[in-house]
């Protein structure tokens, strides 16, 4: 039943830029995609870990500037009057330099904050995110600060037989962030539906107990958080390569909130949440755009956030599927899933 | 060594306004355990206060002043009884972000009312500086650092040795044991963060007309006043007042001998540092309100 939703879901989104036309819609979905990207792996820390990082986008913003950099090269000087010249590379070697430096940084965002947690723990990512867009606004050697990185080569695929295929159009841009949201998808689903996924949430449900049989807490979140910032780059990367401009706006922390607006309307925690909320959240700019001025956009964004923690504090897609559950089999749906014994013998 | 003495008087005008911002946040983070994101919003408010009050009204440039902190205790507690008094007992990220969209939501507000034009305040005060030796400051600045002294004071006598201030200092340590006791723990709160914001706006109007106005100037006012919560310790307005000081001289010592560009990037990485180092602030041992 699940497959089937999946699969229809799937089919539906790949149609799309067969019989849509408009490529100002077409741009607004391949946007939404990238942040539906980013979302969904913000809901691997959010959802499954419980930490709510409010930095999130720092990972992004580095994945992007490695992306742009590594595919257009750089000549910076270095203390000590030695340069550092690089020459451009391809760039979808950008894209996995930016999965793996993305993936570094969570490493260490992990290792640093995962000692804090509650307030404090959001405070730190956030600091975290406001000092590399500083960085990247005042290392105009490397970044050009606020002039932007611009001509950033579009990804190109390497065929073999037939040459490569530059990916310039809206129409591959589009396939390609489809093809990479559901890579990203299948592998938060594999996670998290295996030992380690149980371990995180025996944490997150409670973090003695967990502990007392044996979960290795920093460990465990650190996985996580480098495996989130990874995702997190490699949708930075993808956003690079599509708007081929890039300045330290793109570390602004609302777009951090982007990404929570959509996980936690969508349903943290759930699969298919962060997927809902993207595309409910990604699109209302556009549906809003005729009927209101931008400033009032914000403004119904900030209340719907506040409605929606209000009324539905689990998000959309868990409460319809508790809705039609109920329905089904006439009982209440399950109890949320506790630590029970399938974890207590998860090995640490 | 002239120069240094002139980022020192900075410093001092600075952490005045840094200290009522960081006690604001201090009382609400510790007494209430709220994450304020509308701290910095209510500092854009109390600043736009000040525009009205002065530019538009054309009234007096020190009448703003009492409005701003008015407007900012009205504001505030009216965002406590809409928005936190319906979530009292849900987890702490549930608040935050109801916080976080509250700010946005007031932000996109100022923006849409104002416009994203920067205002700037007439003073009454002379254009020229007074000179003391090496050094000068404007008589603005002065000026702001005198209110702000006063302020703290104020708000300082009113924990410590009012009936409400004693309330509060309960709740802080105990809102059970505290509501036992008769105290009504809901009207503590909404004074708390009516204070609290009042504070912040205060900070607004006073750091408003030294530099301009305009609609997200309160984003890194409100993590400044985090990184100022941080190094002071939850709940401790000591701290606080000591913490907006290290905060100003980290700012004006980094921008004079680092990069004027990383200015702002001081609280961020006190942030990070002190977390590192030492979690629960500097004066971790003095943890309490008062």
């Amino acid at each position: 039943m699940k497959a089937i939703v999946t699969i229809l879901a799937v089919a539906a989104l790949g149609s799309v830029p067969l019989w849509l036309r408009d490529p100002y819609l077409l741009n607004a979905l391949i946007t939404t995609g990238i942040f539906v990207i980013g979302a969904m792996s913000l809901n691997l820390l959010l959802g499954f870990t419980g930490q709510l990082s409010l930095g999130h986008i720092a990972f992004f913003g580095i994945g992007a500037y490695v992306s742009a950099l590594t595919s257009l090269g750089f000549d910076i000087g270095l203390p000590g009057g030695f340069r550092l010249v690089h020459a451009p590379w391809p760039p979808i070697v950008g894209f996995v330099l930016a999965i793996l430096i993305a993936g570094l940084c969570g490493y260490f965002v992990g290792l640093l904050s995962f000692r804090v947690r509650g307030a404090y723990f959001v405070i730190v990512t956030i600091s975290f995110a406001e000092v590399v867009r500083l960085v990247a606004l005042n290392w105009v050697e490397l970044t050009q600060g606020p002039l932007a990185l611009t001509n950033i080569p579009s990804i190109a695929l390497p065929l073999p037989g037939f040459g490569e295929l530059t990916l310039r159009t809206k129409f591959h841009n589009y396939y390609l962030v489809l093809v990479v949201a559901l890579i990203a998808y299948l592998l938060i689903a594999r996670l998290v539906h295996s030992h380690f996924g149980r371990a995180m949430r025996g944490l997150m449900e409670n973090e003695t107990l967990a502990v007392s049989v044996g979960i290795d807490v920093t460990r465990t979140l650190t996985i996580a958080a480098v495996i989130s910032a990874a995702i997190a780059g490699a949708a930075g990367s993808l956003y690079a390569h599509y708007i081929r401009i890039i300045d330290p706006e793109v570390f602004a922390f609302i777009n951090t909130v982007t990404m929570v607006i959509m996980v936690i309307s969508g349903g943290k925690g759930s699969l298919a949440g962060p997927v809902v909320g993207g595309l409910i959240f990604g699109l209302l700019p556009v549906a809003l755009r005729p009927v209101m001025a931008p400033e009032a956009q914000w403004i119904a964004y900030g209340g719907v956030l506040i409605a929606i923690l209000f009324v539905l504090p689990r998000g959309i897609v868990p409460s319809l599927a508790q809705r039609f559950m109920r329905r089904r089999s006439g009982a209440p749906a399950l109890a949320p899933v506790t630590l029970t014994e399938t974890s207590a013998k998860e090995p640490a | 060594m002239s120069e240094f003495l002139q980022h020192l008087i900075n410093m001092l005008v600075l952490g005045g306004t840094y200290a009522l911002l960081g006690i604001g946040l201090t009382l609400i983070f510790g007494i209430m355990n709220v994450v304020n994101f509308t701290h910095g919003v209510l500092y854009t408010f109390g600043a736009y206060i000040m525009f009205i009050v002065v530019q538009q009204l054309g009234l007096n440039f020190f009448l703003a002043l009492p409005v701003a902190v008015l407007a900012g205790w009205l504001l505030g507690a009216a965002i406590e009884l809409t928005l936190l008094r319906p979530l009292r007992g849900s987890d702490i990220d549930t608040t935050m972000l109801v916080m976080i969209g509250a700010w946005i939501a007031m932000q996109s507000g100022t923006l849409w009312i104002w416009g994203g034009v920067a205002k700037s305040v007439a003073t009454p005060f002379p254009e020229a500086p007074l000179v003391l030796g090496p050094v000068s400051v404007s008589w603005l600045r002065l000026f702001v650092l005198a209110a702000a002294a006063m302020l703290i004071l104020v708000t300082y006598l009113l924990i410590n040795k009012t009936s409400l201030g004693r309330a509060m200092r309960a709740t802080f340590q105990d809102h059970d044991t505290a509501s036992l006791m008769g105290v009504n723990v809901d009207m503590i709160y909404t004074s708390t963060f009516a204070i609290g914001s009042s504070l912040a706006a205060a900070a607004g109007a006073l750091l408003g007309p030294v530099y301009v106005i305009f609609p997200q100037m309160g984003d890194l006012a409100a993590v400044k006043a985090f990184a100022i919560v941080i190094l002071g310790g939850l709940g401790n307005i000591t701290g606080a007042v000591i913490g907006g000081f290290i905060l100003a001289l980290a700012e004006e010592l980094g921008a004079g001998y680092v990069s004027s560009g990383y200015r702002d990037a001081m609280g961020f990485l006190i942030i990070i540092a002190v977390l590192i180092f030492r979690p629960t602030g500097l004066f971790a041992r003095a943890e309490r309100v008062g």
